[in-house]
This record gives structure tokens, C-alpha cells and sequence, in this order.
């Protein structure tokens, strides 16, 4: 039996792994020590189990544990990074480059910063999505000092050049930040390769719990930042506040679990979302949204011309999936992710982004493609535009009276 | 470990009550949803986060609206002196000196935003002194924090006194109430005060969760921006399951408040008497101070060395706040009391709680002056 609704939203919140929780509800009971607590044996434990999870992250992206400082979450992470490096760094210079298709927590962040007198350049996004080396290159000035390019989309998907990028960027001296909280677990990530100075991550991404993440900050070379939350002086005093164990644990498990399975669990994923799409591709009209080479096999988002974008969600209630990002999906706005792409705002608001995860089964994906298919030929049925198009109307071309 | 230890620092964090973890539990499990999500997952998740708003506004007489979620304590310090200290032009900021490093510190950061620092004298008790108070307000402080209570001595301040006595200055007052919630009554409404910090984990919560109530006409920038949540003041996605387990610990906080305050207070007087007759020096005890917690030091025995050896007898205390432990300095709020700086780093905290219990603070006592007797035969073999 389907349990209802099928939950496709991956890239919006994981349920929390089984095996992560149960590493998780000891320091919840009997090990709740303060791991700042040094005068006893309640804090040398949970420091301990601390470092444990530290060395988890670490592993997952190839990284020395001292590099990475937890954090509340992602944008945190992304805040810490940016304002942190930035107002670091400011008297070198105060120009800030990242893209159109950042997650908020970027692109509020640049914007802050605009306000305190920095200056930023907005990249445009390539129609798949993806960012363009020689756009970059063009948008670097002297006075550059941070750029910030996500690895993986939150809303298509798609892989980013962050590793031209960091060349780049190290070339010239630029403090290099990835938000990389949509990648862990969905790709490979080796930061003794990759030229990235600072690098955010989520647990709650990758089968760990709300509440935790990390920030990446680089030893060699050596990178600065200047913090935004003070206090006891945690983390080496860039990140202040007493430290959530049982969350840090559940980070450091997931992160654990990621590395050692991720390789056949994205090729089971990659196998669903293959024929995700293929039963979707059948529908007339429909489009991906980004680039479907450089993506994470996770993710398909698909544009369902014709289509009023609400309904379409009303209508598949069953499969619970997003219309933009979780984070702005509360606005009707249609995704400025896919407006970046050069899509229409009707084309935006009939888009769907499905995301599938550890626990989907290829019973659900069947379900889906079947209700998806009755769905939107019900819609359809119902819209003067497809019935246009279908009597071969160029929609284009029509002049639109005002009323 | 052959033996249970005593946990005896309940200032530093406080061991999930179980009907919490009870609360917390299908957020860890089926119910995962994004709160920002519109399917049902998300709106599950979005109830569960309302609730929780809901009771926590209650337990300290806010409305749920005033309730801004963060991460600890700490950030809830932060947010409310950087961001509301970000939306002013930069004036006087007045704290007490012995505030929580997580107060001292963004106060600090301040500074070089063009704000003055002014800190606030204590009396030998851990007292605010009202000359020095009143001087700070007619020197025209914009924001001021004083703690309700200080997590070391346990010292309780006059908080709703000093409101109204900033009453005719135009001010924004904000308490840190993190040590005080679940040990005395706490009203955001009676204490008059625009901005108050609280923390789950000190009061049966978990770790992770902490807010700043506050009075909505206070502008506020955000910290952590990006994403919109909490009305825009504090971005990320919402740890469900903390917050959930800090609006249930709220609730039982302030319906057993009284029960448990009475029992605390019961077997501190106990253990206060025992201390004080093996001739330890109690700090604090001439003033209101919280019903769980004592802070003493016994002359010419080292704090440090006293807690390592109770750690080893399977009694786990704290000499100074967890946070400022790492550093063998001597307590600042003693320092600020006038203490000299030995007897400062001589100091030894034991605060109780739910699990602590008579026995164990007979046990404690006997294990204390067995301790030190050793420590003094040791001291006499080295001269």
C-alpha cells in the first residue's frame, strides 16, 4: 500500500535517517552534557562525541576536521561566509560577485551588504542554468574580493563550475565561497582539489536533523573571517553559542552514511528520476528546466506548459512537491531561478521540481507519472490556451485585447 | 562507568525531561516536513512550530507574535544588541558587569560601530548599584541589559524596578532571563522590559532552540538573513523539533514551578548549611538569589583542583560558567563583586535540578570534606 501523500521534496528537507536518530537520542537522555563544560566527565563526553561528528563532516569532502566550525544551519553558514569574509577582507576591497540563481540566503546576504557600502555584481545564468567562465572572468575587478557560487541549484539541479571557478578565483586572490548545501551526499566534493576557501552545509539536506550545519573555512591558505555571532568564544571563537550535541551527532552520522553509500545510492536514485522523467516526457508539452547532464540525479524540474501552475499543485495533492524554493514558496512569485533561465512567467508558474531521496521507491515514481498524466490532460482539457494550440494557433503571435 | 556521577550543574545545561524528548521525537522521525513547504509535510511542521510559539509566549506572558526563534541563547543576545543596535544611530550602551560573555561580547562589537560601553557596577552581593545605574541612563543610554539573574552566584536583579526607573529615558531595556525561567516566575509584561532572552536547554529543553521575546516597536535587523523566516529577523529553516521541545519545556517549567523551585530551595538551604559550616565562603547569600544554585569558594583550596577531584569522586560541578571554563580566569562577576582575585579562582558552583535529590547532597557534602581534607594533608606534605 502507498502511503499518501509520496513525498518528492527532497531538496526541501530530508526526513532525518533512522540510524542517525538512534546516534542522536542518547545524547538526548543519558549524554546531554554541555560539551563546554570542562570540569566533568557529562561535557568530556559530549565534547568528545563533538569531535567524533567533526571528523565525519570532514571526511565527507576531504577536508581537515580544524576546517570546519558548526553552525545552525545553512545560511547561517552562507551568512557567516559572506558578511564574514567580506567585512574581513573589506580593506582590500569591497566589490562582491555571486548569481542570479544563489539561494536567498546569498542573495539577502550580498544585498545586506550593498547596504553597508559593498558593491555587487548579479551573474546571469546560461539558458541550462548553468554559469558562463567567460561571464565570470568579465565580471572580476580589481577591487573583487568575495565571490559566492552555489555547487548544486536548490531548485534544477544543476552542477556548477566551481572548480574553473576556484582557479580563477585563487589566481587573483578572490576568497572563494560554495554554497554546497544541496551537494553533500549528491555528488562527490574533494576539497583538497577544489580551490574553494569557504564552503556551507546543511544536515538537514542529507538525512540529519534541523538545526545543524557547518562552514568550511579553509587553513591553507589560510582564510580569515570575521564573526557575526560573539559570546563564549565556541569554534574557535568564530562561531559563538553553546553547541547542540545530539544535533551535532546526527550531522556527523549523516554526513558518516553519505560518504559510504552515496556511490550506489545515487545510481538507484539516478534510475528513478531517469524514469521519472521518461514517463513525464510522454506528456505533450513539457520542458526540463536546466541543464540535465551537469545536474544531481535527484533532482527533475519540469515545466508543464499550458498549465496555471497552482491548480497543477492543487491537483497532484498526493505527491507532496515544490514550486519554487520551500524557502520563498509561501509568495505566488513565480521562481526567479527559472526566470534567470529565460522562462516565461507562465512557463515558471506551471513548473514543478521534483526531488527524490534515500527512501523513494519505484512504486511512488509509478504513481506519480500516472497521476501527473491524468492531471495535466484534465487540466488541459480545461484551458482555452491548449485548446488554441492544439488548433494550431500561434500563441505568440496573438494580440491580446486589454480589459 | 561503575557509578552514576551526581550531576551537579544544572546552570551549565540540564538533562531532557522526558516528556520533552516525548514532544520531540516524531519531528526526529515522521513528521520531517520543511515548515516553509506547502505540502502537508510542511504544514505539519508549520502547527507544530505555532504551538510552540504559542506556549512559550505563555509561559513568560508574551504574545506568540513577540517570540522570535533562534539557535541559544547566545544568538538571542546577539540579535538583540546588534539588531537593534544596528537600526540606531550609535549612543551609550549600558550593560551590568557581570553580564554573560554572550552579552559582554556583541556590547563589545558595538564599540567599533561608534557605541560607548558603559558597564554597570555591581555591590559586593552582585547588586546592580543604583547610583551607577541612574548615571548611565542620565548619560543618555539608548539600550541597556541587565541580566535577571546571574548564572554564577544565581544573584536575582530588580529588573522591573530598574525599568521603571528608565521609564522617563527614552530606552530600550533587555534581560537576559536564560538562568532565571524555570527556577523564579518570569513575565515579559510585568518586568516592563522591551527585549528578553530565554534558552531551552537550560530549563529541561533541548539544545539548539533559544528566543528573543520582543516588543514589536523595537526595530530589528536581522542577523542571519536570507530565506524570510521568523517575520523576516531571523532566516533559516526552522529546527522543528527543538522548538517543539522548548515550547512543551516551557509549559512544564511554569506549571511545576513551584513545586520544583520549593524543592531546590530545600535542599540548597541544606547543602548552604553544610558548606558554611566546613567554613566555606557562600557568595550572594544577603540577596534574592535563584533557588538552585550555590557558588562558594573555601580558603586556600584551588577551584580548579577542588572540581577535578569531585569529578573523580563522581560529582559533577562547574568553577564558573561553562562557557568561560575552558579558561582558568577567575570569575568576572566575583571580580565586579570585589572579591579578591584568589578567592575568585577558588570559586566553585553547584546548581540543582530535577534529577538532584537529598541524598545526593549528603553525599556531596561528604565527599566535599573528605576532599578538601586530603587537598590540605597534600598542601602540608609540599611546605
Amino acid at each position: 500500500m502507498l502511503k499518501l501523500p509520496i513525498y518528492l521534496d527532497y531538496s526541501a528537507t530530508t526526513p532525518v535517517d533512522p540510524r542517525v536518530a538512534e546516534k542522536m537520542v542518547p545524547y538526548l537522555t543519558e549524554k546531554f552534557g554541555n560539551p563546554a563544560s570542562r570540569s566533568h566527565a557529562f561535557g568530556w563526553e559530549a565534547e568528545k562525541a563533538v569531535e567524533g561528528a567533526r571528523e565525519h563532516v570532514a571526511a565527507l569532502v576531504n577536508a581537515d576536521p580544524r576546517e570546519i566550525i558548526w553552525t545552525s544551519g545553512a545560511t547561517e553558514s552562507n551568512n557567516l561566509a559572506i558578511k564574514g569574509a567580506a567585512h574581513f577582507y573589506q580593506s582590500k576591497g569591497k566589490h562582491i560577485i555571486t548569481v542570479k540563481t544563489e539561494h536567498k540566503a546569498v542573495l539577502d546576504t550580498v544585498r545586506e551588504l550593498e547596504r553597508q557600502g559593498f558593491e555587487a555584481s548579479y551573474l546571469d545564468v546560461q539558458e541550462n542554468g548553468l554559469v558562463d567562465i567567460d561571464r565570470f572572468k568579465q565580471a572580476l575587478r580589481k577591487d573583487t574580493i568575495v565571490a559566492s557560487v552555489m555547487l548544486v541549484n536548490n531548485e534544477i539541479g544543476v552542477i556548477q563550475p566551481v572548480a574553473e571557478i576556484g582557479e580563477i578565483c585563487r589566481e587573483k586572490g578572490i576568497i572563494f565561497h560554495v554554497d554546497a548545501a544541496q551537494a553533500t551526499g549528491k555528488m562527490a566534493i574533494d576539497l583538497a582539489r577544489l580551490k574553494v576557501d569557504l564552503m556551507s552545509f546543511s544536515a538537514h539536506k542529507t538525512y540529519g536533523p534541523k538545526g545543524i550545519g557547518a562552514l568550511y573555512v579553509r587553513r591553507k591558505p589560510r582564510v580569515r573571517l570575521e564573526p557575526q555571532m560573539h559570546g563564549g568564544g565556541h569554534e574557535r571563537g568564530l562561531r559563538s553559542g553553546t553547541l547542540p550535541t545530539h544535533q551535532i551527532v546526527g550531522m556527523g552520522e549523516a554526513f558518516r552514511i553519505a560518504k559510504a553509500e552515496m556511490a550506489s545510492e545515487n545510481e538507484r536514485i539516478r534510475c528513478l528520476r531517469d524514469k521519472l522523467f521518461k514517463g513525464l516526457s510522454d506528456i505533450e508539452a513539457v520542458e526540463v528546466n536546466g541543464d540535465i547532464e551537469h545536474r544531481v540525479p535527484h533532482n527533475l524540474n519540469i515545466s508543464f506548459a499550458y498549465v496555471e501552475g497552482e491548480s497543477l499543485i492543487m491537483a497532484i495533492k498526493d505527491v507532496a512537491v515544490s514550486s519554487g524554493s520551500a524557502c520563498t514558496s509561501a509568495s505566488l512569485e513565480p521562481s526567479y531561478v527559472l526566470r534567470a533561465l529565460g522562462r516565461s512567467d507562465e512557463l515558471a508558474h506551471s513548473s514543478i521540481r521534483f526531488t527524490i531521496g534515500r527512501f523513494t521507491t519505484e512504486e511512488e515514481v509509478d504513481y506519480t507519472i500516472d497521476l501527473l498524466h491524468r492531471k495535466v490532460t484534465k487540466l488541459r482539457e480545461l484551458s482555452p490556451l491548449w485548446e488554441m494550440v492544439k488548433d494550431g494557433v500561434d500563441l505568440s503571435s496573438v494580440q491580446w485585447a486589454a480589459h | 562507568m561503575v557509578f552514576a556521577p551526581a550531576y551537579l550543574d544544572y546552570n551549565a545545561t540540564t538533562p531532557l525531561d522526558p516528556r520533552v524528548l516525548e514532544a520531540m521525537l516524531p519531528h526526529l522521525r515522521e513528521r520531517f516536513g520543511n515548515a516553509s513547504s506547502r505540502h502537508e509535510y510542511g504544514r505539519h511542521a508549520r502547527r507544530a512550530i505555532d504551538e510552540a510559539r504559542q506556549q512559550v509566549a505563555a509561559a513568560v506572558g508574551a504574545h506568540p507574535t513577540e517570540v522570535v526563534f533562534t539557535s541559544c541563547g547566545s544568538e538571542a543576545n546577539n540579535l538583540f544588541l546588534k539588531g537593534a543596535g544596528g537600526c540606531m544611530r550609535a549612543g551609550v550602551l549600558a550593560i551590568s558587569a557581570i553580564e554573560h560573555p554572550c552579552v559582554r561580547e556583541p556590547a563589545r562589537q558595538l564599540v567599533r560601530g561608534g557605541w560607548q560601553l558603559r558597564e554597570i557596577t555591581v555591590d559586593a552581593q552582585g547588586r546592580l548599584d543604583g547610583e551607577d545605574f541612574a548615571a548611565a541612563l542620565v548619560a543618555g543610554a539608548k539600550m541597556v541589559s541587565v541580566m535577571l539573574a546571574n548564572n554564577e552566584t544565581g544573584a536575582i536583579q530588580d529588573v522591573a524596578a530598574l525599568v521603571m526607573r528608565a521609564k522617563p529615558f527614552r530606552v530600550w531595556f533587555h534581560t537576559d532571563a536564560v538562568q532565571a525561567l524555570g527556577k523564579i516566575p518570569v513575565n515579559f509584561r510585568s518586568l516592563g522590559v522591551s527585549a528578553m532572552t530565554l534558552s531551552a536547554h537550560k530549563i529541561g529543553g533541548p539544545l539548539g532552540a533559544g528566543a528573543l521575546v520582543i516588543d514589536k516597536r523595537v526595530e530589528l535587523a536581522p542577523l542571519i538573513a536570507g530565506g524570510g523566516q521568523e517575520r523576516g529577523v531571523r532566516s533559516g529553516t526552522e529546527n522543528v523539533a527543538a522548538i517543539v521541545g522548548f515550547g512543551r519545556a516551557c509549559e512544564l517549567a511554569v506549571s511545576e514551578l513551584r513545586e520544583s523551585a520549593r524543592r531546590m530551595r530545600r535542599m540548597r538551604d541544606r547543602l548552604e548549611a553544610g558548606l558554611i559550616a566546613s567554613g566555606a565562603r557562600v557568595f550572594s547569600t544577603g540577596v534574592e538569589r535563584l533557588p538552585n544554585t550555590v557558588f562558594f569558594a573555601l580558603a586556600g583550596i584551588d577551584g580548579e583542583t577542588l572540581v577535578a577531584h569531585l569529578d573523580r569522586a563522581g560529582f559533577a560541578v562547574a568553577s564558573g560558567s561553562a562557557c568561560s571554563s575552558a579558561s582558568p580566569e577567575p570569575s568576572r562577576t566575583l571580580l565586579a563583586m570585589g572579591v579578591d582575585p584568589v578567592t575568585a579562582k577558588g570559586a566553585v558552583r553547584v546548581s540543582l535540578g530535577r534529577s538532584s535529590s537529598d541524598e545526593e547532597v549528603e553525599r556531596f557534602l561528604d565527599a566535599l570534606a573528605e576532599t578538601v581534607t586530603r587537598l590540605k594533608q597534600m598542601a602540608a606534605i609540599a611546605v
